[in-house]
């Protein structure tokens, strides 16, 4: 394929259809959800269901023909190149350009469906991932961030021990900041994805991922966050005590190796679903950010503020500048991100451009609908307009699935080919 | 599709500019930047490279097809060997590019075949004005209509080797129209006065001249596009999108020097680029370097592709300008007081780089 910047027709018919969902569905109970914040958005919960089983059993067919199982085989004869992560950001961006909060409520399988496709087994895919494909809305999440294991998921304290007499898997510990955890876990019959150690002494090579169904016994859903901003999202603290769930649900493989090996799987393995994770925050930045780049240069419009298509700097006035340069910032960051979804459809690594999206994304969005409150007066800074909530909505995307830092970070160790230790 | 890969020829095409840059611009850069002069075999070197025929239709003597977006890559390659050299390369487009856009067939025919011999034309453009508030739409330089001719009077500056061209092509405000309009001026036309050579914050191996015109006719056939005139905005697109590759091109120089810099030098026992504070300026500017490569291929290929893309152009240009200017000081910074002396090359990056932003019209692709 040549440099090419086209979006496919099905891309652009799909994209269309986020779009009208966002207008018609999601901007209408936008601040009623922001204003109630632990009930549910079953407006769009119910419209959105049946396509969401639709790419869950697209997704499904697709990594069961990885694993070469019995998904069916890939067709003869011409391939077309895959845009499903491509789409995918589309999507995000529409939908999040609709609502960012309510947008996290997608039922689907999510991270979790992210990292089993990864890594699972097909007879793991069948179990936990067919229900997406079917029957009422369910969701998916991940569980990693601990009280006192943050960016440093190394530092994580939750254990899994084998009981060797019952085959199972005990699970002991507390997770915090688990996104669509009260959906996933006790409001449906969902999936949640936990990450513990094997072995603590053995750092990141202990660590593992496993899948726990809802309702398992043993697990508590104990807080519901209250927070700035995507407050239609379910943010929820979930304890582990003595959770039992059957051997076959760890990902990955249970053996150990020592970390001087190099040979870091599992942890390697839950690291790559962030490479799928970030370019999605960064296009749901990005559709935040265009959201209110779009609302602020429309309002000023209607007082005859307007953006030259060209002209000289010093033809432009400071607001013009300003909107220029959220211009320029919003598209930089989809550009990065669009680059790191089509590596990804194209099957080559995309580690480090999934970073950089992610730093511009973050940063982009938080200075744009920042500005944005400035530039529309105290009218933005009213919650008539919602201007502000986009404000409050956009510094989630330069935290979560990996700070700015961390990821400036995770940059910064590849270009300069440095370990962690080289480069703490 | 969404795709980032080059074709094997657009590969092709910047591994030879590549080639160029690394072997044969870097070696020379420093000395023709204090000598204020670039070798002639540098420049023969360059035109033998046959960019510019090959963006031209073998109907006019060239072997290729125009494209901004193989512009844009040959462009930064031309840009990351060094920016004065990189603009004497492409002396040659600022007149053939607007024929090619805006003339008419027989100033195609007439002009475009001069762009495919073995030596490199001795033409040049004549755009910029001495003026701080410079707008391409409004210039201070005019053409009157007085019978058969056109009388130009006014003052440019930037017409790189200006005292030797044979050939300029002049932007001037069509006084009848208001309109920016350009006109080919042969050099010893009466009226044509050579003045001095400009003095720039960079690029001191260009010769770049001050050129006056006091009331300098020209035939009217020799106005750009005939009766019609030109698109100036065509013209300027392909200005934008040249400086924003250059940008790129220098910019990326410079993180790649600051880099290494950074692994080499010792601090407190181990490399500076163990700090977190030099690092994450390395990798910002990382990202930065290829958001706004990004941001001129979209703008380039959008050209190509739909004629349309101006205001894509213009947002490309001026983000590569703030990037430019960016990564090259923070180039500077990292390496400290290196970085401020002229042993190093980072010093002369920053100030090329900062005149990206001010240098419309002074590189075409």
């Amino acid at each position: 394929m040549p440099i090419e910047f086209k979006l496919p027709e099905h891309v652009e018919n799909q994209t269309n259809l986020s779009k009208m969902l966002a207008v018609q569905v999601m901007r209408k109970i936008s601040r009623h959800y922001d204003e109630h914040e632990h009930e549910r958005p079953w407006e769009y919960i119910n419209v959105i269901w049946p396509f969401m089983q639709q790419i869950e059993a697209a997704d499904l067919k697709r990594s069961m023909r990885r694993n070469g199982g019995n998904g069916s085989k890939p067709k003869e004869g011409k391939k077309r190149p895959s845009t499903a992560n491509v789409r995918l950001l589309h999507m995000i961006e529409a939908l999040s350009w609709g609502d960012a909060g309510i947008y996290l409520d997608t039922p689907s399988s999510a991270l979790a469906g992210a990292a089993i496709n990864a890594v699972g087994t097909p007879e793991q895919k069948e179990r936990f991932l067919k229900r997406f494909t079917e029957g009422e809305p369910k969701w998916g999440a991940m569980a990693i961030t601990e009280p006192q294991a943050g960016s440093d998921t190394s530092a994580i304290q939750a254990t899994a021990t084998l009981d060797p007499e019952t085959n199972e898997w005990v699970l002991n510990g507390e997770k915090i900041f688990v996104t669509s955890g009260s959906l996933a876990g006790k409001e449906s019959p969902g999936i949640i994805v936990v990450w513990a150690t094997l072995d603590r002494s053995l750092g990141r090579a202990g660590m593992r991922s496993f899948v726990v169904e809802a309702g398992t016994p043993g697990m508590t859903i104990t807080k519901q966050e209250e927070k700035l901003g995507i407050r239609a999202s379910d943010t929820v603290s979930i304890v582990f005590e003595d959770c039992r769930i059957p051997y076959d649900n760890i990902l990955g493989s249970a053996e150990l190796v020592k970390p001087d090996e190099k040979k870091t799987k599992g942890f390697k393995g839950a690291m790559k679903t962030f490479d799928a994770s970030r370019p999605m925050v960064a296009a749901s930045a990005v559709g935040i950010a265009r959201a209110a780049f779009e609302f602020t240069r429309d309002k000023l419009a209607e007082q005859g503020i307007t953006i030259p298509e060209y002209a000289p700097h010093h033809q432009l006035s400071a607001i013009q500048c300003d909107l220029i340069q959220m211009e320029m910032e919003l598209k930089a960051a989809w550009l990065l991100t669009i680059r790191s979804a089509a590596l990804m459809d194209a099957k080559q690594p995309n580690s480090i451009e999934a970073s950089m999206c992610k730093v511009k994304a973050g940063k982009a969005v938080t200075a744009i609908t920042q500005k944005c409150v400035e530039l529309l007066g105290p009218l933005g800074y009213s919650r008539e307009f919602l201007v502000e909530k986009w404000m409050r909505d956009a510094k989630i995307n330069d935290i979560f699935e990996g700070t700015g830092q961390i990821n400036t970070l995770i940059v910064a160790r590849r270009i300069l080919g440095y370990s962690r230790r080289e480069l703490k | 599709m969404y795709s980032f890969n080059k074709t094997d020829e657009q590969r092709m095409l910047t591994d030879t500019v590549n080639r160029f840059a690394t072997r044969t611009m870097r070696k020379v850069y420093r000395e023709a930047e204090e000598g204020g002069a670039i070798p002639a075999e540098i420049i023969d070197t360059g035109w033998e490279l046959g960019l510019l025929p090959a963006s031209l239709p073998e109907d006019y003597g060239g072997f290729g097809e125009y494209s901004v977006l193989n512009g844009a890559l040959y462009a930064e390659e031309l840009g990351y060997g060094d920016f004065a050299i990189a603009l004497e390369m492409l002396r040659p487009n600022q007149v053939a590019i607007p024929i090619l856009l805006c003339g008419t067939e027989q100033q195609k025919e007439q002009y475009l075949p001069l762009f495919c011999d073995e030596e490199m034309p001795k033409v040049s453009a004549a755009f910029l004005e001495p003026t701080i508030l410079f707008d391409p739409a409004d210039l201070a330089t005019t053409a009157a209509e007085e019978g058969d001719n056109y009388l130009l009077n006014g003052k440019k500056v930037m017409v790189i080797d200006g005292d030797e061209a044979e050939l300029l092509l002049v932007y001037a405000r069509e006084e009848s129209s208001g309109q920016t309009q350009a006109y080919l001026v042969p050099t010893d036309a009466p009226g044509v006065i050579i003045g001095e050579r400009d003095k720039w914050m960079g690029f001191h191996a260009l010769k770049t001249y001050t050129v006056e015109f006091e009331n300098v006719a020209v035939p009217k056939h020799n106005k750009l596009g005939g009766e019609q005139g030109i698109d100036l905005h065509k013209i300027l697109n392909s200005s934008r999108i040249a400086l924003a590759s250059l940008a790129v091109g220098v910019a990326r120089g410079a993180y790649e020097y600051a880099l290494d810099y950074a692994k080499e030098r010792e601090a407190f026992g181990e490399p500076i680029a163990h700090r977190q504070s030099i690092a994450f300026m390395l990798a910002d500017m990382a990202i930065e370097v290829d958001a706004a490569r990004l941001m001129t291929w979209e703008a380039a290929w959008k050209i190509d592709e739909t004629g349309a893309g101006a205001h894509d152009a213009f947002l490309a240009h001026r983000y590569a300008a703030d990037m430019a200017l960016a990564v090259t000081d923070s180039a500077v910074q990292i390496l400290g007081g290196h970085g401020y002396v002229r042993e190093h090359p980072v010093e002369l990056w920053l100030r090329n780089g900062r005149g990206i932003a001010v240098l419309l019209g002074a590189a075409l692709v």
